[in-house]
């Protein structure tokens, strides 16, 4: 098998006496949409502040590429093309659509430590923040103020932030929080559409969406991949069962 | 809309010492000159404060240092200002860079104090340097020398060459503000989280935001020593980056004018009440109180400007 | 440098550090509980110096007059609170800066009408004379008094906090503020109370420091710097943070404006020794907070998590 585009090895996490990431492994291929799952509070965000860079793992390794970015800051990750989406939207609410995406082109067009020529004037730079944003499928909103749009669009904006660095591997922490189903089928549809181009590390509670769109699926509980493999597999495993099953009861 | 009014308000700048002089207001030339001073030194505060969101209590430290940079030259015999007023902003600019890169790394309430703290230990340090003056503060003895046949010592040639300076310097804001820099700053101050995670270097932009306020604080500070001909350790005072924060606050953070607006009118109600009775910062702090009550956005909010951050596609 | 010198000059320290702390402690639960960055903290302080003057001048009595400071500060803090400052929890703190700094100003000038730029306060004609604590040194009993208070006051803050439901409900807001309102706690009376506190605090430091520095307008801002320092350095929220970190600013401050100059001069040449020496010892404190805070970012013993 070629390298994994993202390999997890021994990561974990503690936060005084709480484990949220225990000796957790796994392996994404290129193009390949794999699903996270659990119940809550099984330290699915947690992972992907580690993989992101915003928190330091106490153990383990993250390879990239093949590269060891353990070490690496927050923001190269994103430069060598490993990007996040937010559970709780992140966006600039004051700006439009096209400025929020914008940045996110900025970021990656040589650098802002240009003082005198107005980008306004950077024809370059909007056109690809358009197509980013024609992408998630907000063409024609963008002039809307981030902040007044309505919650799904937000949540596609969110997604098209992370899409706009043009970042090799994603990682979409919920993006369908909070959505309802005519939305959700058209962050499905985004999604499906990535698959083969991009890499994605999606977390989601929904599971008809992730049913639909993970090539392969690993389930976290209690800080520990307690299985990963194809959606059939998951799907039948008793273990996991009992995990979602000890969940429905409580809930 | 905008424009217009700049244009009135430049007019009437430049017109103005041409109806003072001949009616003997030489005090108020002077005082105009303060007002734009502060105003400079309230506009770098606001690049650093309005637009990339830093609560930076130590400001007066740059402005302070820039004119004791000018002073001490001028002492030690060097009254050229081609050379102390460019040193005036480097050194500032390398306090700048030297307080930044130790405060970035914190946030909030830390990085308030930690700006506070070194602040006062520039003031002690001036206090304590009694070879140039200590407590006492140190005589200039002259303006610096421009060049050009111009005097600095008459009030009008001074007040030009304050403005021009001003004028140049928000000119050149502006720009700074419209281009990429300016926009990710702001973007920065919305959402640095988010600016990271999309792969900007939050830090570096942060500090060279805050190297610049501090170069032009410093350039403030160099026309400060020649308006008193004199500096003194107040200068570096926290109270006294209180004020420059006042001003900022009073004329709208965020806000292009807001420095010189707020130091226009912090000055002015300095200027008025002081008129009436010994006792003007009482009435002062009442007005600023009823700001901070009443109109949140500063004066800019009651002229119907919101802080909002500038479209980027429109410029 | 003789050891008398060292204990006389540590006691100093521990009398300085102890009134430190309670400033500090208002302004930590102040900041802690409510969010909020008080500047005119100093001025309470200044207020109750000049109260206490006035009363001491009319009651004859000091310690009356101190206790009358203390109930006068205490209700004009908690007038404050209610009329004005309670109209800034939840904004930002930029506002709350210009508040409070506007109060400093209207503080500094209604003191300055009423009373004029200073007052005299003297200490207690009883506690006048020396004390011999050991053979060699004597000590001022006055300073011992503050020493007194000031560990009293400790003492009552931490049986306060610790062991009462009220200063469980203050640790709770100071940790957790939404989770304190969630709970029921009448968050406004608790504010309030809490200021009022504070204020009194204020006013015993004020009232006891009184005869030994001087009392004038203005003295409110030098000190207000300083219970900043403590608190950053001490934990924003935590009294028992405040109190560390008061006596490590009291002590490093006063022990070393009393021996650095002297070990420069033993170092360097005069010129620069006598430069040096205020100067080093006056950014010592500040150097310990850039220090502290470089170790631990969010102080020694953060309130919040």
């Amino acid at each position: 098998m070629a390298e994994p585009m993202l390999a997890i090895e021994g990561l974990t996490k503690r936060f005084g006496g709480v484990v949220a990431a225990d000796n957790v492994s796994l392996a994404a291929s290129r193009g390949e949409i794999h699903a996270l799952i659990g119940p809550n509070g099984a330290g699915k965000t947690t992972l992907i502040q580690q993989l992101s860079g915003a928190l330091a793992p106490d153990a383990g390794r993250i390879y990239f590429e093949g590269r060891d970015i353990t070490r690496l800051a927050f923001h190269q990750r994103v430069a060598i093309g490993l990007a996040r989406s937010y559970q709780i939207t992140s966006l600039f609410p004051r700006l439009t659509a096209l400025d929020n995406v914008a940045l996110a082109v900025l970021a990656r067009s040589g650098s802002s430590l240009s003082f005198w020529r107005p980008a306004a004037a950077e024809r370059v730079v909007f056109d690809q923040a358009r197509s980013a944003l024609e992408r998630v499928g907000l063409g024609g909103r963008e002039n809307a103020i981030a902040g007044l749009l309505a919650h799904g669009e937000q949540r596609l904006l969110e997604v098209g932030l992370a899409l706009a660095t043009n970042a090799r591997l994603l990682l979409l922490d919920e993006p369908m929080a909070g959505m309802g189903p005519e939305e959700s089928e058209r962050m499905i549809a985004l999604i499906g559409a990535l698959k083969g181009a991009i890499t994605v590390l999606l977390v989601e509670h929904d599971m008809d969406a992730v049913f639909r769109l993970a090539d392969r699926i690993s389930v976290l509980v209690s800080g520990r991949i307690i299985a990963t493999g194809a959606p059939g597999d998951i799907r039948a495993s008793a273990e996991v069962k009992r995990a979602y099953l000890g969940e429905a009861l409580a809930a | 809309m905008r424009k217009v009014l700049t244009l009135a308000a430049l007019t009437a700048a430049i017109i103005f010492p041409l109806v003072a002089r001949p009616l003997g207001w030489d005090f108020y030339i002077g005082f105009a000159s303060r007002v734009l001073i502060y105003a400079l030194a309230a506009s770098s505060l606001n690049l650093v404060l309005g637009y990339g969101g830093m609560l930076s209590f130590g400001h007066a430290a740059f402005v302070g240092v820039g004119a004791y940079t000018v002073a001490v030259l001028m002492v030690e015999g060097v009254a050229n200002a081609w050379v102390s007023w460019p040193l005036a902003i480097a050194v500032s600019g390398l306090l700048a860079a030297a307080i930044g890169a130790a405060s970035l790394r914190t946030r909030g309430v830390y990085f308030i104090m930690i700006t506070l703290a070194f602040a006062q230990m520039i003031y002690y340090i001036a206090v304590g340097t009694r070879v140039y003056g200590g407590e006492e503060g140190l005589n200039l003895g002259s303006r610096s020398l421009v060049g050009f046949g111009l005097d600095l010592k008459d009030g009008v040639t001074f007040y030009y060459l304050v403005l021009t300076v001003l004028a140049g310097t928000l000119y050149c804001l502006h720009r700074l503000i419209r281009a990429r820099f300016g926009r990710v700053i702001e973007a920065i101050r919305e959402n640095e989280t988010r600016m990271e995670a999309i792969g900007f270097p939050t830090y570096q932009y942060k500090l060279v935001c805050f190297v610049i306020g501090g170069g032009l604080a410093g350039l403030a500070g160099a026309l400060l020593a020649n308006q008193n001909d004199y500096v003194n350790p107040n200068l570096l005072y926290w109270t006294q980056s209180g004020s420059l924060m006042i001003m900022v606050i009073l004329g709208g953070v965020g806000y292009h004018y807001g420095g010189l607006l707020g130091a226009t009118v912090l000055l002015l109600l300095e200027e008025v009440f002081s008129a009436y009775t010994t006792y003007w910062q009482l009435p002062v702090g009442v007005a600023m109180l009823a700001i901070v009550l009443f109109a949140p956005q500063g004066l800019a909010g009651i002229v119907g400007r919101r802080s909002l951050a500038h479209r980027i596609a429109d410029g | 440098m003789s050891g008398i010198l060292i204990i006389e000059q540590a006691l100093n320290g521990l009398q300085f550090g102890l009134m430190l702390f309670l400033l500090a402690a208002g302004l930590t639960l102040v900041f802690g509980i409510m969010d909020m960055i008080n500047l005119a903290h100093g001025s309470l302080y200044m207020v109750g110096a000049f109260l206490a003057a006035t009363f001491v001048d009319l009651t004859g009595s000091f310690w009356l007059g101190v206790l009358l400071a203390l109930v006068g500060t205490a209700a004009i803090g908690m007038l404050l609170e209610m009329s004005l400052l309670r109209r800034l929890y939840g904004r930002d703190h930029l506002s709350q800066v210009l508040a409070t700094f506007a109060l400093i100003l209207i503080a500094n000038e209604l003191v300055r009408m009423v009373w004029g730029p200073q007052v005299a306060l003297n200490a207690p004609a009883a506690l006048a004379g020396p004390v011999r604590l050991l053979p060699g040194l004597t000590y001022p009993s006055y300073r011992l008094v503050i020493i007194a208070v000031g560990l009293a006051v400790a003492v009552l803050l931490y049986f306060l906090v610790a062991k009462t439901r009220v200063g469980m409900l203050v640790r709770a807001g100071a940790s957790n503020r939404e989770m304190a309102t969630a709970m029921g706690v009448d968050i406004k009376r608790l504010f309030t109370l809490v200021f009022g506190f504070g204020a009194a605090l204020c006013a015993i430091a004020g009232a006891m420091l009184g005869p030994i520095l001087a009392v004038q307008v203005g003295m409110g801002e030098s000190i207000l710097i300083l219970a900043f320092v403590v608190i950053v350095i001490g934990g924003i929220g935590s009294i028992r943070g405040a109190l560390v970190g008061a006596l490590l600013v009291g002590m490093v401050d006063t022990i070393g404006r009393a021996f650095i100059p002297a070990l420069l001069r033993a170092a360097l040449p005069p010129q620069l020794a006598s430069a040096a020496g205020p100067a080093l010892a006056s950014i010592l404190i500040y150097v310990l907070m850039a220090a502290i805070l470089f170790w631990k970012p969010q102080g020694l013993f953060p309130a919040r998590g």
